[in-house]
């Protein structure tokens, strides 16, 4: 019997986060266009409800109702799985990501290693659809795709490993509990700084956008994609900004906890600092130009690999003579 | 004989292992083609190892139409040609023309040709700094830039009428005066412009992503510039002085002020500094121009009927994209027996096979850009 509300209630939450993310998502698009544009002198959205708030509904309803093409000469099943391949791994990294102090999906004790595991898993559909498409651009975005996650995946996972030695645990609560005091950030200035970079080349964001490089490739690895199929790509990504702005507020700014004398609700402090975080992204997308490939590798593996595993050396040394 | 071993083992593996040479089709349909130039990439992983350009998309036969129609008829013609600069066309027309005579062209006239000449290179680099920073990837400057250009053609169209074909200038000077209003809005703009361009260098010139993607891509040295016929910012990044304004006066140009500036690499990033330092000369030269703008008429007495006599003529002047010039023969009737265009665009896309093999492809889009050609022109 306890078993059977247990998993009604993980089911419960498991259809309000899934499909808040959905929502939350759409409307993230929304922002991102805004603030684009602000930044460029112009509108944005404006047409579709009160300053084009209901544009992502539109969007959404347009992307349902678009043909659904598939390329003829294309490899069919892996064409239509690669999609829900990129999809369905972010949306389970969200079950252990913790919201507020007692809202979660589930806690486990390898929380950090789960998202890292699950997460590295959508390059496998972005490789598929390059592949299945059987067009050369699609092909050369894949490629890209696949060098710059697997890399930027090394220093994501070691970037982290500070903040965990500092914590002690790999559990996201226990985590955010240590910081209750002073934020990682404060003592972890280095791997915050090859987190955020690694975190936007994770995503495939600006300037490290070049696998969707629109102005090279067309459009990247899903050039064919159409419809619904290209909606899933679309809402991977801004699911995966998610994931990647949660995890950096968990392990470097005190995840839902916030300073005592602002008496506020764990959730709120949540999204305050997430808000931020995805500002940042938006920002730096209307600033910057795009890397190269082969400098975005160089960028990597001789500067950011170095300094992280310096990072690592310092804190273990310094924990030892302090702790 | 390093490298020769080196290449005979590349060989060796590439037969073993069954490995290709990847071709990709970039354009007619592309997005940084910059209209409707194909080109044929043969790519050894990302590295460009041969490209095949191919034109023509967009060919007019404007050439052949010159020979049917009278000298004044063409001038909307030259406006299709280099369609971001319809002015500079205008004017390279009207001069080759009227080197068949003798007549007087008013100072009014000439200084407003030299003022809307300036304005259309401002168009016509603003357009080319908007989508060169596009295809490299900062989006931001493309709707920064279309602001300012939108300001020339505003400008254009209260002189001229018209916007993008503009029409602007007659045989003998121009159809008629440009009103009050325009002289005074150019101004406005004159005086505003220089801090909108330190804006674009904010985001750009000091930007380590920009430096990194443009210093060192796409050299070419000045003799090879210079043997391949290239004009314009490309042989002046090249740090080769070359400017018919200055070279070949024309216009109002041998009484304005102004500073020629080139690079020293030749790469990208200097064709981007020139072109930047062309649009601030470009506001000091119509600044000059409103302040030394003369009174007076802005015609010359010209005959009814265009009859030049017969002979040959060739012109060029400093479009914004390079040498732009006109050949044309005359048998003495009211049509000309031929006309041959020099098109800057044409020739400077000969030097991109030089400019892009042992790049990588994400350098071929920023080196089309650098290059700054324009299709309408360079298929005629």
């Amino acid at each position: 019997m306890d078993m059977a509300l247990e998993i009604a209630v993980a089911a419960i939450k498991i259809f309000i986060v899934v499909n808040v993310v959905q929502l939350v998502v759409a409307y993230t698009i929304y922002v991102e266009r805004k603030v684009i544009a602000h930044a460029q002198m112009r509108l944005g959205p404006m047409r579709v409800g009160w300053h084009g708030l209901l544009q992502p509904i539109a969007d959404g309803l347009k992307l349902f109702l678009k043909e659904d093409i598939i390329p003829d000469k294309s490899d069919r099943i892996v064409f239509v799985l690669a999609p829900v391949m990129v999809l369905v791994p972010a949306l389970v990294v969200y079950a252990v990501l913790p919201f507020s102090a007692t809202f979660y999906i589930t806690q486990i004790n390898i929380g950090l290693f789960f998202i890292l595991a699950i997460s590295s898993l959508g390059v496998f559909g972005i490789v598929m659809a390059g592949w299945a498409s059987n067009s050369k651009y699609s092909l050369l975005g894949a490629l890209r795709s696949a060098a710059q996650m697997l890399s930027y995946e090394i220093f994501l996972g070691f970037s982290v490993i500070g903040p965990l030695m500092l914590a002690g645990s790999m559990n996201l609560q226990e985590i955010v509990h240590a910081q209750s005091d002073v934020w990682f950030v404060f003592y972890q200035p280095i791997a915050f700084i090859v987190f955020f970079i690694a975190a936007m080349a994770e995503t495939n964001r600006a300037p490290f956008d070049l696998p969707e490089a629109e102005t090279e490739l067309v459009a990247g690895f899903h050039t064919e994609y159409s419809g619904m199929k290209f909606a899933f790509f679309f809402l991977a990504e801004y699911a995966n900004m998610f994931v990647v702005s949660t995890v950096g507020i968990v392990l470097f700014f005190g995840g839902w906890d916030g300073p005592d004398f602002i008496p506020l609700p764990g959730f709120v402090w949540y999204v305050l600092k997430l808000s931020v975080f995805m500002f940042v992204f938006i920002w730096l997308r209307a600033t910057l130009p795009r890397y190269r490939y082969d400098q975005l590798m160089r960028v990597g593996w001789k500067f950011m690999f170095p300094l992280v595993m310096i990072n690592i050396f310092l804190t273990g040394f310094l924990k030892y003579l302090f702790l | 004989m390093v490298g020769v071993a080196n290449v005979s083992r590349i060989e060796q593996q590439s037969t073993v292992h069954g490995t290709e040479e990847l071709v990709i089709n970039m354009g007619p349909q592309h997005p940084s083609t910059h209209g409707v130039l194909r080109v044929i990439l043969k790519l050894d992983g990302e590295t460009v190892n041969d490209l095949d350009c191919d034109i023509g998309y967009l060919h007019r036969g404007t050439e052949k139409i010159g020979e049917n129609i009278t000298y004044t008829m063409f001038i909307p013609y030259t406006d299709r040609l280099d369609y971001i600069a319809a002015p500079s066309n205008n004017l390279a027309w009207v001069t080759a023309v009227e080197k068949f005579f003798d007549w007087e062209i008013p100072m009014r006239a000439q200084y407003i040709r030299s003022m809307v000449g300036e304005l259309s290179r401002i168009a016509s680099h603003l357009l080319w700094l908007a989508t060169h920073a596009l295809d490299i990837g900062a989006m931001t400057v493309f709707l920064w830039c279309f602001r300012e250009r939108e300001m020339v053609l505003d400008l254009f169209e209260t002189a001229f009428g018209g916007r993008l074909t503009v029409n602007a200038f007659r045989l003998g000077g121009l159809h008629e005066d440009v009103p009050d209003k325009f002289l005074q809005l150019t101004q406005e703009f004159a005086d505003l412009f220089p801090s909108r361009i330190d804006d674009y260098e904010t985001l750009l010139t000091n930007n380590r992503i920009w430096l990194q993607r443009t210093r060192d891509v796409g050299i070419i040295s000045a003799e090879d510039a210079m043997d391949l016929g290239l004009t314009g910012p490309i042989i002046r990044g090249s740090g080769v002085r070359w400017d018919l304004r200055r070279a070949k006066p024309y216009a109002a140009y041998p009484y304005l002020d102004f500073v020629v500036p080139v690079g020293e690499n030749g790469d990208i990033y200097d064709r981007y500094l020139v072109r930047i330092e062309e649009l601030r000369q470009s506001t000091r030269i119509i600044q000059q121009c409103l302040e030394q703008l003369p009174g007076g008429p802005v015609t010359c007495k010209t005959p009814r009927t265009i009859k030049p006599p017969e002979g040959e003529i060739y012109h060029s002047i400093e479009n914004p994209k390079g040498e732009f010039g006109f050949y044309i023969v005359s048998d003495g009737t009211t049509t000309p027996y031929r006309v041959r265009i020099r098109p800057p665009s044409f020739i400077n896309l000969g030097g991109l096979k030089k400019l892009c093999v042992g790049q990588l492809v994400a350098d071929v889009v920023a080196i089309i850009g650098s290059i700054d050609i324009v299709l309408g022109e360079c298929d005629r």
